[in-house]
């Protein structure tokens, strides 16, 4: 029994927290990584890309529920997620014939596309801090929970709840619907493969008659569907502040380049390494320990290895060992 | 002399705004933005020397300006005696410990061979003594914590005058600078940008949580200064006598005695704040002419040279036995030293310390537009950028008011757009600054004030 009761603490306090929170992360670093693999630049507007798209989905959540439409026992935002795609890829579209596709031509160092990514983080930042502001917004509606921790405890018997948030399992279905279609795209598909040949080796792929501005424009397609989705879910989960959604980007640059950058299934599997470490890391494991240690080693601290404002450091120093180490990621880099 | 005559009249230009915000502010004002415009000159000649001379890209002038910040309050606090009675002796233990940690694992790393015994006896030294410390540091931080919270609950600095710690502050930089540099600079560029910018969130978080060095997010306030404070001005009579010196004509049209004793003390008041700024300025000044000349004889020595050849073209200064890692180390640890520098004038000019405050947005990307702008390569369009985007951010929300009222003067007051807009007028100075760099980028890529090679 006790030792069931530790399982489902950690269950509780750890894995589906993580499980949740490094989906969201996959989703941005999938999206950095397509971005590297076939534009191939670090793009630093990753997070307030992120917060444009989630920013449309606020505010028609909030149009939405003045007109009285909703999703039923399922967050409104849902519904809005088409809508807000379609924004985040227009938006990124124009960014793209007006910023980037000058330098893209002109064949600059990524360096350089680095650094008019910056601009463009800042004018994203301040298009959104002038339409939404800087405030924290909420706007998550429907069922918050699937699962109580009273009504498990009635169930099971046990003396641990397990509470099951409903945006955590909306989190981690959307994210494996959205990557499953994504991998399925880029390996089953002729467009997705000629990504990959482009991703792999450009001039060759040019040889072959892969039309360069299609590939662009399917990767910038993508790239909205993922991050639009991949904000709207963060949100739901916490909450819709800007500033966030800018400290944001840190993480997914981790994950990214921790699973090997350009490769998105190293991306997708970089969010998970990250957050689970940093929350495993942060934990406190004394309600843990008691359950499966004899009372007489019950450990009188918290058992934690790192209070949890180290949070982001974690994934950082993580980045950082993995640079150092195996600088082409866990998984090999620059591929897709 | 025709070819300074672009640099003479940009920084005319510049000087002429900042007078223009004095005749149409106040003063106070003005000086306030030229003493942050010289802090910023200061950060960009340090991003300046990494990025123009040597071409390597630092996305971590957060974390150097944030250490140089730290360095202010080690040196010029005073100790704390309780707080050193009940866990003085644990921390400098701990810090035998690093050290000793340091020194054992670069004897190991030279001393044996590449294999895997060397890398557990690495891993075992680090974990051992993360734990040796975590144990002995523990209690004395949270009794350290302890002693008068409000106040102190820190353990102090040294109690040294305020601007030995600008020097300091380059020291700290510099040291972490060695640690990154060494970590990170094999990296390609790109990914040298992401780790220096997650290394300078790491040592931001540090110094944002670890209570018992500098108060973390409580901040430590009424740091020394090293200039006048205005309250002592107020009361000493020569101020008072100058001021009235001054502005004898202004005086002279009071009616009444009672009536030219309240101008003058409103004029004291405002000049004692003018004076203090001034003081600031002045020392900033030889901060920046002196680091100016430093650069600039540095950048047309031989040393010079070979910096730019080696960023023009590794492998070929390689090939003519120019040692690239070490060179690159050194410029690396020189620009961040700078930057540090930067920092502890920074918090010397606000008299506090706020580790809260230390966000990438404004001490590292607004510190590379200014590199950008105002020319990768050239120290004196280092400085320029650093005075124009300053300008800018501080004078967007003005500018956008204005703009904005322009716009929509033909709206009703009560327009619901009209007060949305007024209200964002601070998030203009994004838009202004995104916008400028991405037009420099795209139409004068080497910045407003060009690189210039003298051929010799």
């Amino acid at each position: 029994m006790d030792l069931i009761n530790a399982v489902i603490v950690l269950l509780n306090y750890t894995i589906i927290p993580a499980l949740t929170y490094g989906s969201q992360l996959a989703l941005g670093a999938i999206f950095v990584t397509l971005i590297y693999g076939i534009l191939r630049f670090a793009n630093f507007a990753t997070g307030d890309m992120m917060s444009f798209g989630t920013m449309f989905a606020v505010l028609l959540t909030y149009y939405f529920q003045s007109i009285g439409i909703n999703f039923g026992f399922l967050p409104t935002a849902l519904l809005t997620i088409p809508f807000a795609i379609f924004m985040m890829i227009l938006y990124m579209l124009i960014i793209d014939q007006t910023v980037f596709k000058y330098y893209r031509i002109k064949k600059s160092p990524p360096v350089m596309l680095a650094m008019v990514s910056v601009g463009v983080m800042f004018v994203t930042q301040a298009i959104i801090r002038i339409i939404i502001g800087p405030t924290d917004r909420r706007f998550l509606d429907g069922e918050k929970f699937i699962l109580k921790a009273t009504e498990f405890k009635e169930m099971t018997g046990l003396a641990e709840g397990l509470t099951i948030k409903s945006t955590q399992m909306i989190t981690i279905v959307v994210t494996i619907i959205v990557v499953a279609i994504m991998f399925w795209f880029l390996n089953k598909t002729k467009t997705g493969t000629s990504m990959r040949a482009y991703s792999d080796n450009e001039d060759l792929a040019l040889l072959s008659g892969i039309d360069p501005k299609k590939v662009v424009l399917i990767t910038w397609i993508i790239a909205g569907i993922l991050a639009t989705i991949g904000g709207i879910l963060y949100g739901l989960d916490k909450s819709y502040r800007p500033f966030v959604y800018f400290n944001n980007m840190l993480p997914i640059f981790a994950a990214a380049i921790v699973g090997g950058i350009g490769n998105p299934y190293g991306a997708f599997f970089g969010g998970y390494v990250i957050a689970f470490a940093e929350i495993f890391l942060t934990y406190a494991y004394k309600r843990f320990l008691v359950y499966i240690l004899p009372e007489s080693l019950e450990p009188n601290s918290l058992m934690q290895l790192l209070s949890t404002d180290y949070k982001f450091a974690i994934s950082f120093s993580i980045l950082v060992i993995v640079l150092i180490f195996r600088p082409s990621g866990i998984f090999e880099g620059k591929r897709i | 002399m025709r070819n300074y005559l672009n640099i003479i009249i940009a920084y005319s230009i510049m000087l002429l705004l900042i007078i223009l915000v004095g005749i149409f502010q106040s003063w106070s004002i003005a000086l306030t933005i030229f003493n942050y415009c010289m802090i910023s000159a200061v950060m960009t000649l340090g991003a300046n020397i990494q990025w123009g001379y040597a071409g390597l890209i630092n996305f971590g002038i957060m974390g150097y300006t944030a250490l140089g910040g730290l360095a202010v309050v080690l040196v010029s606090v005073a100790p704390v005696p309780e707080a050193w009675s009940v866990g003085g002796v644990n921390m400098m233990t701990c810090l035998g410990i690093i050290i000793l940690m340091i020194f054992s694992t670069t004897y190991i790393l030279k001393n044996i061979q590449k294999s895997n015994k060397r890398n557990y006896l690495v891993a075992g030294i680090i974990i051992v003594g993360l734990i040796l410390i975590k144990i002995i540091a523990g209690p004395a931080i949270e009794q350290i914590e302890a002693v008068d919270p409000a106040k102190t609950g820190f353990l102090g600095g040294l109690g040294l005058p305020v601007l030995s710690s600008w020097i300091v502050g380059g020291l700290f930089a510099a040291g972490l600078a060695f640690i990154v540099g060494k970590v990170a600079l094999g990296l390609r560029a790109d990914y040298l940008a992401i780790a220096t910018l997650l290394i300078a969130e790491i040592v931001v978080s540090i110094i944002k949580h670890e209570d018992w060095l500098a108060r973390g997010v409580k901040n430590v306030i009424g740091l020394k200064r090293p200039a006048p404070y205005e309250i002592d001005l107020q009361t000493s009579p020569w101020f008072i006598n100058l001021v009235e010196k001054f502005h004898s004509a202004k005086l002279d049209l009071a009616n009444s005695l009672s009536e030219r004793q309240d101008i003058l003390n409103q004029l004291v008041i405002d000049a004692s704040s003018v004076y203090v700024k001034l003081c600031f300025a002045g020392m900033f000044l030889v901060v920046v002419i002196i680091l100016l000349i430093i650069t600039q004889k540095a950048l047309y020595s031989p040393w010079g040279r070979m910096m730019r050849a080696i960023r023009d073209n590794e492998e070929a200064a390689s090939a003519m036995g120019k040692n690239v890692v070490k060179q690159h180390l050194f410029i690396f640890i020189l620009g961040s030293a700078i930057v540090g520098i930067a920092g502890a004038m920074m918090v010397t000019n606000d008299g506090l310390f706020t580790p809260g405050s230390y966000r990438p947005m404004r001490y590292t990307f607004v510190i590379w537009v200014m590199v950008i702008v105002g020319g990768t390569g050239n120290n004196f369009g280092a400085i320029l950028g650093g005075f124009v985007v300053w300008f800018l951010w501080v004078e967007a929300a003005p500018i956008a008011l204005f703009f904005i009222n322009l716009f929509t003067a033909h709206l009703p007051e009560t327009n619901e757009i009209k007060i949305h807009l007024i209200n964002s007028a601070p998030y203009f100075r994004f838009l202004l600054v995104g916008i400028g760099l991405l037009l420099i980028m795209r139409f004068r890529p080497q910045g407003i004030i060009p690189e210039k090679i003298i051929k010799q």
